[in-house]
């Protein structure tokens, strides 16, 4: 059973990846990949109170879910959208935890309604005016392939367009140590069920128990290190406009095949 | 969309452990809300608590996900011959056929709250027996659930506040019609911890008393903690299984706590859910309200409930008993609906006195019992997430 799907616009963020056009050159090793912390842009879509209030998973997912819309000439009004995080906002859920264990248990409204989840998916509504279906997911280190085959189900089975977004941040210590997550680390896709002018690439994915591919040097850490850049083998297969397969990590034995073609 | 089938399913809350119990306390109006005598918490208000989960032990090979709500889902899973009716639907279908889809909005994050009272003192370090990827994260329980069953096919948490495991059913419903699946295991697992607790404190939401959604004077809700499943298949194991027949998924786009005011989101996931299980308002015979018993949850829905089924569509919230079991709500609220379906039994909403007049409905203060054939249930969120199923009886 393969579920074909076609690419309208991507978008990327990650230490030394500062956006999906500025990255497809490192990632065909056109130009050299270098280290550099995530810079997480202002969410100037949200109004001012929520600008405010929002963190680092908000931030990030504005930043590359609106890229790739903005890639894919749509409007995020029409589109539905599934969010996967391995932990959603780490720094908040850390500061939530040691004031709980405080006498003074007063957690602020803001950090309560940040610590849900559904925190970007929620943020990502009003800043986008969607009152489309937006599924929020969770596998640990499965999460961009879980949240990949939720929204190329959605695209096949309820024959719309999408946009998949896939966000991790760090926890601060003590969680870090438990849950070693070095930097905030970005990928979406507009995914659509029919090949259009703005079509970028035709993916075609089945479930497989082949090995996960890998990559070389630096970029092959962040594969490891951060389980939203499990994608970056496909990424950078598309930069490379190669008619291919790659595989990417998924549950256990259970991975992902992607046929990747060109129109 | 092609109905799927609720071959088996189950719920564990404060009425009770399996389906029988849980009827038992809907026939006899019984309610499991207690004053809040959980951990160390220190607030006047009153809680849905599962009885003995201290007791419960895991499989002592997946006892590295010992936390609370593992061991609700745990004792969930060995209610009503749940646990078997999957291994049979493994030999049917295979280990890679099946699919898990389970909503949480907390999974085990009192694990780490307890943690944190256990830092090192120098060092700031969590303990050594903490595990995060096994309690804490958000897919442990979905991951508990898979590696019980040792499945291969797809597998996620749901994590979209209090519409998690009713948005489980729609994860499913695509896996199952794009083919990858044949079957799915459904559910939502959600325990107590301080996060929800302080933080419903917090935004005030929190009701001193047993919480009377659409109550004229309702102040807040009650939570509780559940664990629900069902398995899904695409066809019936008996001729009288209960069907789910639509499902609708809708954003508010409004605020992250406040549900949009006229209840917009709310009614576009209703109309989608009758859109998609081809249905009329007027052949839903009961609705299974989300009804949490705030004042502008209530008042929202009520308004988007009106302005869809008029006022004579027989209604309740079952919060009133259960609490409000958050990312389990959908699950719950599930099984309690195939319960009416089969059961004859529309469900009162307890502890509600005066209806709101504002809200212009058939909130049902008493049991109805009559044969219904189609249910919707609400589930809402955070972050202003909606989802209605629809369910219905084949025969």
């Amino acid at each position: 059973m393969k579920l074909v799907a076609y690419i309208e616009g991507i978008g990327l963020l990650g230490p030394g990846l500062a956006g999906w056009h500025a990255s497809e050159a490192i990632l065909c090793a056109s130009s050299p990949y270098q280290a550099q912390k995530t810079v997480l842009p202002s969410p100037s879509s949200l109004p001012p109170a929520e600008r405010r209030r929002s963190g680092a998973l908000v931030k990030l997912a504005l930043a590359v879910g609106l890229e790739a819309i903005e890639t894919a000439r749509l409007n995020p009004a029409d589109l539905p959208s599934v969010f996967s995080s391995s932990g959603a906002d780490g720094e908040n859920c850390h500061a939530i935890c040691e004031m709980l264990a405080t006498s003074d248990r007063q957690i602020s409204p803001t950090r309560f309604h940040n610590s849900v989840h559904n925190t970007a998916a929620g943020y990502w509504g009003i800043a986008t005016g969607s009152m489309k279906n937006s599924s929020v997911l969770c596998a640990f280190d499965a999460s961009l392939c879980a949240g990949l085959l939720e929204a190329v189900t959605q695209v096949v089975v309820d024959n719309t367009r999408t946009v998949m977004l896939a966000c991790d941040t760090q926890y601060p210590e003590p969680l870090f140590r438990s849950r070693p997550i070095p930097d905030a680390f970005g990928i979406a896709l507009v995914l659509s069920p029919e090949r259009s002018a703005q079509a970028i690439a035709e993916i075609s994915i089945e479930l497989t128990e082949d090995k996960a591919d890998s990559m070389d040097g630096q970029l092959e850490a962040l594969r490891v290190a951060i389980p939203a850049a499990r994608g970056l083998p496909m990424l950078q297969a598309i930069a490379m406009r190669q008619n291919g397969r790659v595989v990417l990590d998924y549950l256990d034995a259970t991975r992902l095949s992607i046929d990747i073609s060109f129109p | 969309m092609n109905p799927l089938w609720l071959t088996h399913y189950t719920a564990t809350s404060s009425i009770g452990r399996g389906l029988d119990q849980t009827l038992s306390a809907l026939q006899g109006l019984r309610s499991g809300l207690n004053p809040c005598r959980f951990d160390t918490v220190d607030l006047e208000t009153f809680i849905g608590e599962v009885a003995g989960l201290d007791e419960v032990r895991l499989p002592s090979h997946l006892s590295e996900y010992d936390c609370r709500n593992n061991r609700l889902a745990w004792l969930g899973l060995l209610q009503d011959g749940f646990e078997q009716a999957v291994r049979d639907a493994i030999k049917k279908y295979g280990r890679h056929r099946i699919g898990v889809f389970i909503g949480t909005s907390t999974s085990g994050i009192l694990q780490t709250e307890l943690a944190y009272r256990r830092r090192d003192s120098e060092t700031g370090a969590l303990p050594d027996d903490f595990i995060y990827r096994t309690t804490h994260n958000t897919y442990s329980v979905a991951d508990f659930v898979r590696r019980h069953f040792e499945f291969s096919g797809p597998s996620a948490a749901i994590s979209s506040a209090c519409s998690s495991s009713a948005k489980v059913f729609g994860s499913a419903r695509r896996m199952m019609e794009a083919g990858l699946i044949d079957a799915a295991v459904v559910g939502g697992v959600d325990s107590l911890c301080l996060t929800t607790l302080y933080g419903f404190n917090s935004l005030e939401l929190l009701s001193k008393e047993p919480c009377r959604p659409y109550d004229a004077r309702r102040n807040g809700l009650s939570i509780g903690e559940a664990a629900a499943f069902a398995l899904l298949e695409k066809s019936p194991q008996d001729e009288d299984d209960i069907m789910l027949l639509g499902i609708g998924e809708s954003s508010d786009a409004y605020h992250m706590s406040s549900p949009h005011p006229e209840g917009l989101g709310a009614k576009i996931a209703m109309q989608d859910a009758l859109r998609m299980a081809n249905l009329q308002p007027s052949d839903i015979d009961y609705i299974n309200l989300h009804g949490t018993a705030t004042p502008s949850n209530d008042a929202a829905e009520g308004i988007a409930v009106q302005a869809l089924f008029g006022k004579d569509t027989p209604c309740s919230s079952t919060k009133g008993a259960t609490g409000h079991t958050l990312g389990a709500a959908g699950g719950m609220e599930a099984a309690i609906s195939a319960l009416a379906l089969k059961h004859s039994l529309m469900p009162a909403g307890l502890n509600t006195k005066q209806i709101d007049p504002a809200l212009q409905l058939d909130y049902l203060l008493e049991n109805r019992e009559r044969k219904i054939h189609r249910v919707l249930s609400n589930s809402f969120g955070f972050g202003g997430t909606n989802c209605s199923l629809i369910f219905g009886r084949s025969a």
